[in-house]
């Protein structure tokens, strides 16, 4: 449904709840902490986003859904841009996005001596390596339950 | 954006290029052992360490197209061999593994030294962005740190080459703080906070604790400091003609 009232700034970050992160799409937007800034104004929406790496392949993914999220919901024009004026850090993500990581199996982040695993809860665990499949994720072993699993960087 | 006066934007253009270039010069490099690379753990991670220096290139020719007026993509892609201006030290071919770890442990550390000078900077678009990066430049000091340890360390070949390595790019290493023509202007103005020949003793203090622990041979000073970003050779030509295979069998394309 377009709503056609002008929507403010809260209307147009619950939307924006909706929209997940393509590369690890238990978490929305919102709760990666990417969301930067939201205004709204006569001639459309204008949000800015902080990337999680300056690299990040999955940007203009990201720009696009969530032009088309507001843009259907709200029916105008929206505007997208990046900045590094905040450095997006590990800390940015929510409480309920660091349980939702947690669920889907990947620990949240953390100092890699403070990981515990997310599938067991042990802390005897090691890091196979700092670097993963995305660039926002290392590799550990679990020696509780014996199993392979992915961390959030801390950054 | 630019709280700079025009007079000051000659330095900038050249400080942004040298930055970028060395940046995406190493990330294409290194990125060549994907699939390759000795184990699989470090096939990912030799991939994620050149996304990430690819990544900082791409947003360093992005400030240098908005400080120039021109397009990122133009700037990375459309030049000749001879207008790239990297170190010389990223000149080399990929050679072994250890030729890698030798070569991305001197430029790290030394773009760590020019990252901290860097930081806190008058232009707040190039400081901003170096903030970020330095968060995931820690990721990349702790890991090639520990290859070289372990290099070092081992008896034998590993050492051999590890050492084989350092004698081919020793020479090079400094070529990173190549001075530039218009940093006095840089540093009057605030955007980098000492000039390059002191950034490079600092470098060199840092590393000699390490190499001296490690019993390896130090890098002698640069030869020739005058052709540290020119007169690049084969080896760059090769990678060059790879890197710009796609943009010119079709111009213009995009993802």
């Amino acid at each position: 449904m377009v709503i056609t009232a002008n929507p403010s700034e809260a209307d147009v970050r619950v939307a924006l709840t909706e929209v997940p992160d393509p590369e690890i799409p238990v978490l929305s937007v919102v709760d990666l902490g990417i969301v930067h800034r939201v205004e709204v104004g006569a001639d459309g929406i204008d949000v800015t986003i902080l990337p999680t790496f300056v690299g990040c392949p999955a940007l203009d993914i990201i720009r696009t859904s969530i032009a088309d999220q507001l843009g259907s919901r709200f029916g105008r024009p929206v505007r997208v841009e990046t900045s590094f004026e905040v450095p997006w850090t590990s800390d940015r993500i929510s409480t309920s996005g660091r349980e939702a990581l947690r669920r889907a199996g990947i620990a949240p982040p953390a100092a890699p001596a403070d990981v515990r695993c997310p599938h067991c809860s042990s802390g005897d665990v090691v890091m196979d390596s700092a670097f993963g499949p995305t660039q926002c994720r290392s590799l550990f072993y679990c020696r509780g339950c014996r199993q392979p699993f992915e961390a959030l960087k801390s950054v | 954006m630019t709280d700079l006066a025009a007079p000051a934007v000659a330095g900038l253009d050249e400080l942004l290029l040298t930055m970028a270039d060395d940046e995406f010069v190493i990330g294409f490099s290194d990125s060549e052992w994907t699939g390759i690379a000795p184990m699989l753990e470090e096939d990912v991670a030799m991939s994620s360490l050149s996304q990430d220096e690819l990544g900082h290139a791409a947003a360093l020719y992005g400030l240098l197209a908005e400080v120039t007026g021109t397009d990122a993509d133009s700037i990375a892609y459309d030049r000749d061999p001879a207008d790239y201006r990297h170190a010389r030290l990223l000149d080399h071919g990929r050679g072994d593994w250890a030729m890698t770890i030798a070569r991305r442990y001197l430029y790290e550390t030394a773009d760590a030294v020019r990252l901290e000078a860097l930081a806190g900077g008058s232009w707040s678009p190039l400081a901003d962005l170096v903030a970020k990066i330095r968060r995931e430049e820690r990721y990349h000091a702790m890991h090639i740190t520990s290859w070289l340890e372990r290099l070092a360390s081992a008896r034998g070949e590993p050492r051999e080459r590890l050492i084989a390595a350092l004698g081919t790019l020793g020479p090079d290493a400094g070529t990173v703080f190549t001075p530039l023509d218009a940093e006095s202007t840089l540093v009057d103005r605030g955007v980098l906070a000492r000039p390059m020949a002191e950034l490079e003793g600092l470098w060199r203090a840092g590393i000699e604790q390490v190499f001296r622990r490690l019993d390896l041979p130090l890098p002698p000073p640069t030869a020739d400091p005058r052709r540290g970003r020119t007169h690049h050779g084969d080896a760059f030509r090769w990678l060059w003609g790879e890197f710009t295979a796609v943009r010119s069998a079709d111009p213009g394309a995009t993802w």
